[in-house]
C-alpha cells in the first residue's frame, strides 16, 4: 500500500506531501505519523503542504487532528507552505486551522519550531536519555 | 440563458473515486480557463460533495458540465444520489451542524465556494446537489 | 436581360471594391488616423471577396442562413478590432452602409432599364446588407463591453498595490469600500506576494476604507487568517476612532488580531517582531 515517507531531522520529523491525498492514504499518514513521534520522542513535526492543490474539509480536519495529537505527545506541529488558493478556499469553506502553527517554507517552519520548543528544551537538558 | 456547451458524468461509489472525480472537474475548470483560486474552491466544493454522497448514500451519480451564459463560462456539478435524504434542509445548511461525526462544515461551506448551489432532497429517494460556478465569479 | 446581384457581384468585384473604397476615402467618417488606407483596402477586400464567394440566389433572401458565417465572422472581427481602435459606432455603422450605397450604385448602372427588377434586386440587398448592419453594431457593442470590463479588471488592480516596506514586510492600503469580489482580489494579491516575497508579516492599513460594518470586518477577518494559514501574520494599522466606536458597537470581534491604529506603530510592531531595531545614528558628534 502506499505510503506517505516520514523523514527524521534531529528532533523535528518532515512529510512532504507530493500526492493527492484520498482518505485512507491521510488516516495512514494520521496514525504513522503519531506512531512516530511517540517513538522517536520528536518535538516537532514539520508537514509541508507546498505540492498539495486541494485541501477539504476531511483534509483539513486530519492536519488539526495531528495537531492535537502531536501537541498531547508534547510535540508541535508546523504546517508549511500552504498555497495561496488553499488558503482562500478553507477560509472560505469556514476552516482556519486555529490550533495549527503555520509558517511560509520548511525553513521558516524549522525556526519557529526552535523558538518555540528552544527554552522548553534546555530546561530538560538534563534528560540525557533524550533521543539524539 | 444558460447554454451548456458540454456534459460529462461519472459514478462515485467508493472512496478512491473522490481523487478521479476532483481531477476530472480540474480538467474541464483548466480548458475553459478558469483562474487558479476559483479552480481551487471549485475542485474543493467537488470534494466535499462526493464525500458526503460517499458517506450519506454509499455513492452516486456526477454530472461535469460546461455552461454558458452570455459572454460568462462556467461549470456546473450535479452530485446526485439514492440515499435517505436529507430531512431538515435549513437545519442542514446551517454552519457547525452534522449528522456525522464531521465538522458540519460540508454544505453550508461548500456554498460559500461556489457561486450557485442547489438542494433538492426528498427524504427516502435521494438528494441532488447542482453548483454552478462562473470562470470570473 | 436578367442581372440579379449575385452575378453581379461576383463579376464586379474589382468594380465594387474600387467603388466602394472611393465612397470611404472621400467620407468625412475616414479615420486615417487610426487605420492606414492601405489596411482599409485589405479589409474591405476580404469582406467583398468572401460576400461575392458565398452569395448565391438561394440563400440571398435567407439572412440567418449559416452560409454566411464566414462573412459574419469577418463583420465581427473589423467591427470588434474597430471598437478597440476606438472608432465611433458612427463610423462603424457608415462603414457598412457604404458597401451597400456601392452595390446599389452598380445594380442602378447594370440594370438601367427594368425599374421593377432594380427594385426587387434592391430589397434583397436591403435585407442582406441591414443585417450586416446589426451584426456589426452588436459585435460593436460587445467589443466596447470587453473594454470596459478590462478597465474594471485595471482598477481593480491598480486599487490593489501591495508594496513591499522592508525586507519580509508587506503593506497593502486599502482604499474606498471592502466588498467581497474586492477582498477577493486583495487577498489573492496579497497572498501570492508573499509567496513571492517570502515576507511573514503583513500589515493591511485600512485609513482609507471610509467605513467599517459587520460585513467590511468581516472581510478582513478572512483576509487575516488566510494570511495566517499562510504561514505569515497580519497587523491591521489605520483604524481611525470612529471604526474602533463602530467595531465595538456591532459587536464585532478583532481581538485575535494585531491592530495599531497608524501604519507607523504598525511598521514598529513589524519591526518587533523581525527583532529590528530603528535608532538615529549618531554620526556627527560635533555638533554635540
Amino acid at each position: 500500500m502506499e505510503k506517505i515517507p516520514i523523514l527524521r531531522m534531529g528532533s523535528f520529523l518532515l512529510v512532504t506531501i507530493q500526492v493527492d491525498l484520498y482518505d485512507r492514504l491521510a488516516l495512514t499518514l494520521e496514525t504513522d505519523l503519531i506512531n512516530m513521534v511517540h517513538k522517536t520522542g520528536a518535538r516537532g513535526v514539520l508537514i509541508d503542504i507546498s505540492a498539495v492543490s486541494i485541501v477539504d474539509s476531511f483534509m483539513g480536519r486530519i492536519l488539526g487532528n495531528i495537531a492535537s495529537m502531536t501537541r498531547v505527545l508534547d510535540a508541535e506541529t508546523v504546517v508549511v507552505g500552504m498555497q495561496p488558493a488553499v488558503a482562500i478556499t478553507l477560509i472560505e469553506l469556514g476552516l482556519s486551522l486555529s490550533g495549527v502553527y503555520t509558517a511560509l517554507d520548511v525553513e521558516r517552519g524549522m525556526s519557529l519550531l526552535q523558538t518555540k520548543l528552544g527554552p522548553n528544551d534546555e530546561l530538560v537538558d538534563d534528560d540525557a536519555d533524550d533521543t539524539e | 440563458m444558460l447554454t451548456i456547451l458540454s456534459k460529462d458524468s461519472m459514478t462515485v461509489t467508493r472512496e478512491q473515486d473522490v481523487v478521479p472525480c476532483r481531477n476530472r472537474v480540474k480538467e474541464v475548470a483548466v480548458k475553459i480557463g478558469m483562474g487558479i483560486v476559483n479552480q481551487t474552491k471549485l475542485i474543493t466544493a467537488a470534494s466535499e460533495l462526493a464525500r458526503n454522497m460517499l458517506r450519506y448514500a454509499n455513492g452516486g451519480q456526477v454530472v461535469i458540465e460546461v455552461v454558458s451564459k452570455g459572454r460568462e463560462s462556467g461549470v456546473r456539478l450535479t452530485f446526485a444520489d439514492k440515499g435517505p435524504g436529507i430531512a431538515d434542509i435549513n437545519l442542514a445548511m446551517q454552519d457547525g451542524y452534522s449528522t456525522g461525526k464531521s465538522l458540519g462544515l460540508g454544505l453550508p461551506g461548500t456554498k460559500r465556494l461556489v457561486n450557485e448551489f442547489d438542494l433538492k432532497s426528498i427524504v427516502g429517494q435521494g438528494t441532488t446537489i447542482t453548483i454552478l460556478k462562473w470562470k470570473n465569479g | 436581360m436578367a442581372t440579379t446581384i449575385t452575378e453581379l457581384l461576383k463579376k464586379n468585384k474589382a468594380q465594387l471594391l474600387d467603388s466602394w473604397l472611393q465612397k470611404q476615402l472621400s467620407s468625412e467618417s475616414l479615420r486615417d488616423d487610426l487605420m492606414t488606407n492601405d489596411e482599409l483596402r485589405a479589409q474591405s477586400e476580404e469582406l467583398v471577396n468572401a460576400l461575392a464567394e458565398i452569395i448565391t440566389e438561394e440563400n440571398i433572401s435567407q439572412v440567418d442562413s449559416t452560409d454566411y458565417d464566414e462573412v459574419f465572422e469577418i463583420l465581427s472581427t473589423i467591427s470588434m478590432s474597430r471598437a478597440r481602435q476606438g472608432f465611433t459606432p458612427r463610423e462603424t455603422g457608415l462603414y457598412i452602409y457604404g458597401l451597400k450605397e456601392a452595390i446599389l450604385d452598380l445594380l442602378q448602372q447594370q440594370i438601367p432599364n427594368d425599374s421593377m427588377q432594380l427594385f426587387t434586386e434592391s430589397r434583397k440587398l436591403n435585407q442582406l446588407l441591414d443585417n450586416f448592419a446589426v451584426i456589426t453594431f452588436e459585435t460593436f457593442i460587445k467589443g466596447r463591453e470587453e473594454v470596459i470590463l478590462r478597465q474594471n479588471d485595471e482598477i481593480s488592480d491598480i486599487s490593489t498595490p501591495v508594496i513591499q516596506i522592508w525586507d519580509g514586510i508587506l503593506a497593502l492600503p486599502i482604499i474606498g469600500t471592502l466588498d467581497s469580489s474586492r477582498t477577493q482580489v486583495v487577498m489573492e494579491n496579497l497572498l501570492q506576494k508573499i509567496v513571492d516575497t517570502g515576507s511573514s508579516i503583513a500589515i493591511l492599513d485600512i485609513s482609507g476604507v471610509p467605513a467599517v460594518d459587520s460585513l467590511v470586518a468581516q472581510h478582513l477577518i478572512k483576509t487575516v487568517s488566510a494570511t495566517r494559514l499562510m504561514g505569515a501574520d497580519c497587523i491591521i494599522s489605520g483604524i481611525r476612532p470612529e471604526i474602533a466606536q463602530t467595531v465595538v458597537h456591532l459587536g464585532i470581534d478583532l481581538s485575535n488580531i494585531i491592530t495599531k491604529a497608524s501604519l507607523a506603530s504598525a511598521l514598529k510592531h513589524a519591526f518587533g517582531m523581525h527583532k529590528l531595531t530603528v535608532k538615529r545614528a549618531d554620526t556627527d558628534k560635533s555638533i554635540r
